[in-house]
């Protein structure tokens, strides 16, 4: 089955074509530009919340976005079994606010918009937007979030890592004081991930290790052997 | 009135004159604004009209809102450099965020992709905090560390507080302002320079340079032209914001700075985004005639330059403009400076389709006028005239005024000191660094100037900005002497730099500008990149004082000697006049943003730091020089001052051959520019991305040897069997050079001591927060 990848825009999303550039450009996945209006998204396999300030992020990150047509629309999306859905940056904290995603992400420890690169580790390969990885691999990824500091109830994060839904930590400095350096999550049915790390900045050689593309090429494996 | 309004008595004449009667009080301000420093140029146009504006790519150059060269496959690059200064000075967040905002839409109004912003940020010193002062109004929690509540930057999102709270809150607050414009937006930050010098204390400096990316054909713009055709105002609604922004940017900065809190605008990064993305889509539709951006004056200027440019007059109606408050005056809907505007002028018939893509994006939008055969701008309320000027004589009609630049009579003043200082005469000084440990060895010496301001990392900065958005940034902020873009798709790259040391101006104005061209150039070739064209940000005191009229000039004879020595032209830029307080002017900063070509991104980029152990280390260029100006000075002895080396230019050129022939062949295996802090720490910092420490043979080593600044230096790393070409090169192009020593081990070496690059990397990363700066 030939994947078919949609990228949802809303106004205030800036990572968008960044997204899709590597899905359309690098994968050669059809994948179209998706306006929030929308809600006709049987037909696609991958739903990619993107990064950005939508609404400005005013308010609070992704509080707004929550309620766009779009987003309304994932939860019948997932119940239908239509596809994956992934949050990067912005696009996870519109998850976490949509209650599709456990958890919060709050602003930065140190109250300061951070962008740098970090150094992460997979904590779980046995999932479709990681199966490329080894388990403990140790990999790099631009950030650039003020908002990214991920906090949940210990009840909620005991079972986050008691289901091995925990994806991704910050590995050595945790830039911006998640609680148990989670950088990444997914839901319990392995269907809905959250990224604050941008994998799409790190698709390329000529931008860094270009290992960030081994994520979509695990989405694209994922679809193939479907 | 007249006051307020910024007109003197002459002026005032004029406009009777040319109008055959009184203005009212809106044409008043129409005037006001049109004829502005700001906005008409009238002091600084007979300089501006010096520096070469022609050249082989230039497809636009000044008189529109950006230039714009032609790079390769159809590609054009639109940039331009704006000043914020006197907004960033009362208001520092919202100061500094619109400030990008405004050079984001003038790019936009080329019809292009804004794909970067640089920003060149001049502050008074920081000094380290007192101790006294360090715990005062913080209670803290035990265990943890106290800040001090003045460096919390509480004023960071939304700029609620934003009281001017000295030389740390506006650093601070421009830092946010910009991080909190640019992150929203999703233009990369990739690049721009931060100086700390008393002069700057109360006229901070914020130039925002913007890169656009656009094909050929797309090329828009802003004119209004064809008699009948709709203007459009479009993006957020007016208010009362900003009202006489570009008339207080045309003034001396004052004591009542709080007055003039409600001059600045506030910045909606948002809808900025939203306003972009639908101009783009709006550029693809052929009725497009023309567009621009409602900046300084706001509608008082955009649409009258717009129908100077179409040779047509133009009309517009009140009531038809989207406001956001109630009871609106039509000379404040006028004047306001709301920002995130745009007028749009499209052929008849053709509205609805754009108001369509406008309104699909959340924006305001409304036809409010139309171009019309008489040349007069005409203001209408409920279809009654109130104010009708001529166009010609509204834009450019502006009397010049009657300046006259002459030198300082103590032109060769030795030292300028720093204030409250004890001032050391640099001819007396013993320069000559000891051997052996203690404070004078070269060791203590160099790591003391990698933590000063100046020179010191700016990552504290740089980090708040997003670099990497849009994902084309090769080479970023921290890691290359200027920011490299790919295109993507295409083989080739962009490389950008902007950056102007005020020292060396104020020391000799003309050097200075020959430094500034200079400076740039080097930093583009320093990553592989040819210089291709040029935007200024010239920013001077009070023009109207003869010595600093003249330095303004100098600055510009000399910008313009250097660009024609390396062939490029200008094609955009600003003036910033009448950055002085009461008690203080600013160096003379003629700032320059560099735009350069890479004509294949992956094999010919060239990095900034050592890369492998045994390649050889050589200096290119001139191997001496007088260190007037330089940090060293400053940071040892408290002089700024000395005399300056004079640039050879003919040495440039030969220099800047040789570097362009050595990238071609891929013969260099990393670069870097000499400038401030001289040939030690340019050679420290070669060793920072990639720990590599190196072996130096140098004969002087004295104190002018290791750190003075003169110009027309490379360090660069070669591969040992690539010397004998590297060396054939520069004998070709007769340009000097000297093997320096090696790359290796994990510290420099030389005259039998070594320092850690750990442990001088440590002191160049500590160098803000050494100051108190951050927390």
């Amino acid at each position: 089955m030939m994947m078919h990848a949609a990228v949802v825009v809303f106004p205030g999303s800036n990572c968008d074509l960044d997204a899709y550039h590597v899905l359309k450009d690098l994968l050669h996945i059809e994948t179209d530009l998706l306006w929030y209006r929308e809600t006709d998204i049987d037909r696609y396999e991958l739903v990619v919340l993107p990064g950005g300030f939508s609404y400005g992020d005013y308010l609070r990150a992704g509080a707004i976005a929550r309620f766009a047509p779009v987003v309304q629309e994932l939860p019948n999306y997932l119940e239908r079994q239509r596809g994956i859905v992934l949050g990067i940056c912005n696009g996870f904290q519109i998850l976490t606010e949509a209650g599709l995603l456990p958890g919060a992400l709050t602003r930065n420890i140190n109250r300061q918009f951070i962008c740098k690169t970090v150094t992460l580790r997979i904590e779980n390969n046995a999932t479709p937007l990681t199966q490329l990885f080894q388990l403990g691999e140790i990999i790099d990824l631009p950030i650039a979030h003020g908002e990214g500091r991920y906090i949940a109830p210990p009840q909620i994060i005991e079972r986050l890592k008691k289901n091995r839904q925990v994806l991704l930590t910050y590995y050595g400095e945790n830039p911006n004081g998640s609680g148990e350096k989670i950088a990444g999550i997914m839901d319990e049915t392995g269907t809905v991930f959250g990224l604050m790390p941008h994998p799409e900045r790190n698709a390329e050689r000529l931008l860094g290790s270009g290992i960030g593309l081994k994520f979509f090429e695990s989405l694209v494996q994922e679809t193939v052997h479907a | 009135m007249n006051k307020q309004q910024g007109l003197s008595a002459h002026e005032y004449e004029q406009i009777c004159q040319a109008l055959q009667r009184e203005p009212n009080e809106l044409e008043l301000g129409l005037f006001s604004l049109n004829w502005s420093e700001h906005c008409s140029y009238k002091s600084s146009k007979r300089f501006l009209k010096l520096l070469p504006t022609v050249g082989e790519r230039v497809l636009q150059g000044p008189g529109e809102n950006a230039g714009v060269l032609e790079l390769e496959n159809g590609w054009c690059v639109a940039f331009k450099v704006e000043s914020h200064n006197h907004p960033s000075a009362v208001e520092p967040f919202n100061g500094a965020a619109t400030g990008v905002g405004g050079i984001i839409r003038d790019i936009l109004s080329m019809g292009a992709r804004p794909i970067a912003l640089l920003d060149s940020l001049r502050f008074g010193d920081l000094t380290p905090w007192p101790p006294s002062q360090r715990r005062v109004k913080s209670l803290g929690v035990e265990g943890r560390e106290t800040p001090d509540p003045q460096t919390l930057g509480l004023s960071v999102r939304g700029g609620v507080g934003g009281e001017v709270r000295g030389v740390r809150g506006v650093f601070e607050g421009v830092v946010a302002g910009i991080a909190h414009y640019g992150n929203c937006v999703g233009v990369p930050t990739v690049g721009g320079d931060v100086y700390f010098e008393d002069a700057y204390a109360e006229n901070c400096l914020v130039n925002v340079l913007c890169v656009g990316l656009l094909k050929k054909h797309e090329l828009k713009r802003a004119v209004a032209q064809g008699i009948g055709n709709k203007i459009l105002l479009v993006g957020a609604r007016t208010g009362r914001d900003g009202i006489h922004g570009a008339t207080f940017a045309s003034e001396d900065l004052l004591g009542e700075r709080e007055e003039k809190r409600p001059n600045v605008q506030v910045g909606d990064p948002f809808t900025a985004k939203s306003l972009i993305e639908a101009t783009l889509e709006a550029c693809r539709e052929p009725e497009l005639v023309g567009l621009q951006d409602l900046g300084a004056g706001g509608l008082s200027t955009a649409p009258p330059e717009m129908a100077t440019r179409g040779d047509a007059g133009l009309a517009i109606d009140i009531e038809e403009i989207p406001v956001r408050a109630e009871g609106m005056m039509p000379y404040e809907i006028v004047l306001s400076e709301s920002q995130e505007r745009m007028v749009l002028c499209v052929k008849a018939g053709s509205e609805q389709k754009f108001l369509k893509i406008y309104h699909k994006w959340g924006l305001e939008a409304a036809v409010i006028g139309e171009v019309i055969s008489e040349r007069v701008y005409r203001i209408r309320h409920e279809g009654r005239t109130i104010a009708e000027v001529p166009i010609s004589t509204l834009v450019g009609g502006v009397p010049e005024p009657e300046l006259t630049p002459s030198p300082p009579s103590q032109r060769r003043v030795k030292s300028l000191g720093v204030e409250g200082r004890e001032t050391p005469d640099p001819q007396t000084l013993d320069l000559s660094v000891r051997e052996g440990p203690g404070e004078r060895s070269w060791r203590d010496r160099l790591k003391r100037l990698l933590q000063s301001s100046t020179i010191g990392s700016k990552r504290w900065v740089y980090q708040q900005y997003d670099h990497t958005v849009q994902t084309n940034t090769v080479i970023g902020p921290g890691s290359g002497d200027a920011a490299l873009l790919r295109v993507k798709g295409e083989r080739f790259g962009i490389a950008v730099t902007m950056g102007g040391n005020g020292r060396y101006c104020q020391i000799d104005p003309c050097e200075g500008g020959i430094r500034a061209v200079c400076e740039s150039a080097h930093n583009l070739l320093s990553v592989g990149a040819e210089p291709i064209g040029i935007t200024d940000c010239l920013n001077f005191a009070n023009p109207t004082a003869p010595e600093v009229y003249w330095t303004f000039e100098q600055a510009i004879r000399g910008m313009a000697e250097a660009a024609k020595a390396f062939g490029l032209p200008f094609v955009s830029g600003n003036v910033s006049f009448y950055n002085q307080s009461e008690t203080r002017k600013i160096y003379p900063t003629p700032m320059v943003g560099m735009v350069g070509f890479v004509r294949d991104i992956e094999h010919n980029r060239v990095p900034m730091g050592f890369q492998h152990e045994g390649d050889l280390i050589y200096l290119i260029g001139n191997p001496q020089g007088k260190s007037g100006g330089s940090e060293f000075l400053k940071v040892f002895y408290n002089v700024v001052g000395g005399e300056l080396e004079k640039t050879d230019l003919e040495l440039e050129r030969r220099l800047t051959q040789a570097m362009l022939t050595l990238t071609e062949r891929r013969l260099l295996m990393s670069a870097h520019d000499v400038s401030e802090g001289g040939l030690l720490v340019a050679i420290a910092e070669k060793g920072f991305p990639r720990g590599w420490g190196a072996r130096l043979v140098l004969d002087d080593i004295s104190e002018e040897a290791l750190f003075g600044e003169w110009p027309s230096r490379f360090i660069v790393t070669v591969a040992p069997e690539n010397a004998r070409a590297f060396r054939e090169v520069l004998d070709g192009a007769g340009v000097p050079y000297q093997l320096l020593g090696t790359v290796g081990g994990r510290s420099l070496e030389f005259s039998g001591q070594a320092i850690a690059v750990e442990e001088l990397q440590e002191a160049y990363e500590s160098a803000l927060s050494a100051l108190g700066a951050i927390l």
